[in-house]
């Protein structure tokens, strides 16, 4: 951390000119938010002035580190000390016991950077999270920021498609298309314009590292579409975030004006010549617009119905453009391609899974947070290692790994690692690495009608298998449940079911419909008991 | 939100459409911004906005009602959204939905007869590490018991009242 910080971002002093000045670092984070950190931040301030005590309050982002929030930490002279999950009544207390100086508490955890859990982990995209405060520019900058957008307006667009590439980074919104490969399509289109969108509609359950990275490194995101701006000649790019995340759109409006003024974006990028100008747009609740096309019809102001493909976004997308569109994390992972070099980052993972991905542990879960870490670890590890068990303490039944269009994934397949291609062998997806932990109170048949629910209210409705599959599912789901043990109306219900879901997923137009299926084939493939079918069906999904 | 009166919804409306006119695809950023200053999407200002921005009624009509978050009647002094989505169940979401309609007084996708909440299922929220989570007025909250809903629901009301 640089003394020649400006004062800027988030941050408030309280002087006096004895003491040298103590840092205090306060998630701004909304989930650490949501845990009580503005009441802690003020409580401190309040407290400090009481006590005429000297102190900077920096907001910074999380360190995914969520039991643990609101997570105070102090700079001592051996690192950042951290304390957690206070409360804004241990405020006095933890003053009492040296907070400032790094004094022991029983909210104590000893050195952030030691704690285990992020010991053990591989961060290259949230190497900053909660480490910086996510609006300053110096902090960025301090951090590795903007090197690898340097190394880009040195490079031709080409080179930028071909490095990308090399890395074997695939996209993380869960499709896990190579990204290199569609930016040369792009790279490639003859057009007076094109685009570079971001599509942070975030709408699946168990996600959250997409808010993280808008509310707590923007200019990552900044940097990432940048440089696929320069690399394919698009001088346009939106960022399309959802309305739920009202925090993550103000960060990023903030982000793109501070990094705009100081040249990072705008008509000539850092004197290049080149032009990339950058928009944040609010979606409005609608889930199928993390689909790409979706998307795209949303940002031209129309309904979020699905486009049919060809013609891809790459050759017509937004406003009939070509069109670079690419997920959050698959955006801010390009920064450091560019900076380390696509052999750095094929280093991680394994197979055709290069790099890392921030799994999102999720739910029923003890110590539930952000883990980046590359290919290949197991479900066991992220769930026992990194997770501590469930948080109920009751034993782990089931997880849903990819999000709502996940399959449950059984015991038996908690030792699979986690990459593409060995989850895709037993049917099941590893999306953009959101997993979700149920205990044995969990009714997978009431999770799988769940799921049909769900697409039920968020099918944009253009293809029929989507838009009345998932009401026939419901209805369906209902009747198997409803029916006797052992009956020829069960068995015969869940014919039907199976039949269903195969017209769902071949029939349907994107991944909404095409993919509801795959929670409740795997519910009922793995979790027969729970829709009263004593026959344990054997069918993979 | 200062109430604005029907017959002042054009006068209100123009503004921002004069903001919005000239953006590409601009027909979602200016009904935000009309949500935003009347705290819904009021009926009226529909042929006005098709007019400026040179669409059909029905298509301006077919964007409000496709998206969740446009609102085509006043909501309530407190909004309430209990987040419904996997994570959060795997937490009690069903439960505290429940605990939330009993302890309001209220149906979920409903506004009280008095005007005081509105109670709304919303999937995902961002907060699953935490969860359940919920949502009153701009603020967020992790971890909700039933205990800790009807405490943050006394506070929300009495600064609402």
């Amino acid at each position: 951390m640089s003394a020649a910080r400006p004062p800027e971002g988030a941050r408030t002093a309280v002087h006096s000119t004895e003491v040298p000045q103590l840092k205090v670092y306060v998630p701004r984070d909304s989930a650490a938010v949501a845990a009580g950190a503005n009441e802690v931040a003020a409580a401190l301030q309040l407290e400090c002035a009481r006590r005429g005590l000297e102190l900077t309050l920096v907001r910074n982002s999380s360190r995914g580190l969520f039991w643990l929030e609101p997570l105070v930490e102090v700079e001592t002279p051996a690192g950042r000390v951290a304390y957690g999950p206070v409360d804004e009544s241990d405020v006095p207390a933890l003053l009492d016991a040296g907070l400032l100086a790094g004094g022991e508490h029983p909210l104590r955890q000893g050195l952030t950077e030691e704690i285990p859990y992020l010991a053990k982990q591989e961060r290259l995209t949230f190497r900053r999270m909660g480490v910086t405060d996510p609006l300053s520019l110096a902090d960025y900058e301090a951090h590795g920021g903007w090197s690898g957008l340097r190394n880009a307006l040195r490079m031709d667009g080409a080179a930028i498609v071909d490095l990308v590439t090399q890395s074997g980074l695939r996209g993380r919104g869960g499709a896990a298309f190579p990204a290199g490969i569609k930016w040369a399509t792009v790279l490639k289109a003859q057009a007076a314009q094109k685009y570079v969108c971001c599509n942070a509609d975030e709408g699946d359950s168990g996600t959250f590292s997409d808010r993280m990275t808008l509310e707590g490194d923007p200019f990552m995101l900044v940097e990432g579409m940048t440089i696929a701006g320069i690399a394919v000649g698009a001088t346009e790019g939106y960022v399309y975030i959802r309305s739920e995340y009202p925090d993550a759109v103000a960060v990023m409006r903030e982000a793109i004006e501070l990094a705009t003024a100081a040249g990072f974006l705008g008509d000539d990028v850092l004197g290049s010549g080149k032009a990339f100008r950058l928009h944040v747009r609010m979606a409005a609740g609608a889930y199928v617009c993390g689909e790409e096309t979706a998307m795209l019809e949303s940002l031209e102001g129309k309904r979020g119905i699905v486009r049919a493909k060809p013609p891809l976004p790459a050759i017509e997308g937004l406003f009939g453009q070509p069109t670079v569109i690419n997920n959050v994390i698959t955006l801010a992972s390009i920064p450091v391609i560019l900076e380390r070099g696509a052999q750095f980052y094929k280093d991680y993972g394994m197979g055709r899974s290069t790099g890392t991905l921030p799994f999102q542990l999720a739910g029923n879960v003890k110590h539930g947070g952000l883990i980046e870490k590359a290919f290949g670890l197991t479900l066991r590890e992220l769930l026992y290692d990194f997770g501590g068990g469930s948080r109920s303490g009751r034993p782990i039944k089931t997880v849903q790994v990819g999000g709502p269009l996940g399959t449950y994934v059984p015991e038996s397949q908690w030792d699979i690692p986690l990459d593409y291609e060995a989850y895709a062998a037993v049917g099941a997806v590893v999306g953009h690495g959101g997993i979700v932990v149920h205990d044995d109170t969990a009714d997978l048949a009431k999770l799988s009608r769940y799921a049909m629910e769900f697409c039920a209210i968020e099918s944009c409705g253009k293809c029929t298998p989507c838009r009345i599959g998932s009401t026939r599912g419901v209805e369906v789901i209902d009747k198997i449940t409803a029916a006797a043990s052992g009956s020829n109306e069960k068995q015969q219900q869940v014919i039907l079911l199976r039949s269903l879901c195969d017209t769902m997923l071949a029939g349907s137009l994107c991944a909404m419909g095409g993919m509801t299926p795959f929670p409740v084939l795997s519910a009922l493939n793995h979790y027969p008991e729970d829709f009263g079918l004593s026959v344990p069906a054997t069918q993979a999904a | 939100m200062r109430q604005i009166a029907p017959a002042d919804f054009n006068d209100a409306v123009q503004p921002l459409i004069e903001a919005h006119r000239d953006v590409p695809g601009g027909l979602m950023p200016l009904l935000h911004a009309v949500q935003d200053k009347i705290g819904y999407v009021p009926d009226e200002v529909v042929p006005q906005i098709a007019q400026a921005l040179n669409l059909s009624r029905a298509e301006v009509h077919g964007v409000i009602t496709f998206y969740h978050h446009f609102r085509r009647e006043p909501a309530g002094r407190t909004v309430v959204q209990v987040c419904r989505a996997e994570a959060c169940q795997s937490c009690g979401a069903d439960e505290l939905m429940a605990h939330a309609e009993k302890s309001l007084g209220c149906e979920s996708h409903h506004t009280r007869a008095d005007g005081a909440v509105t109670l709304e299922p919303v999937y995902c929220l961002g907060l699953c590490a935490s969860s359940p989570a919920m949502k009153v007025g701009d603020r967020l909250h992790a971890r909700v018991t039933p205990e800790k809903f009807d405490r943050i629901l006394t506070a929300a009301q009495g600064a609402a009242a």
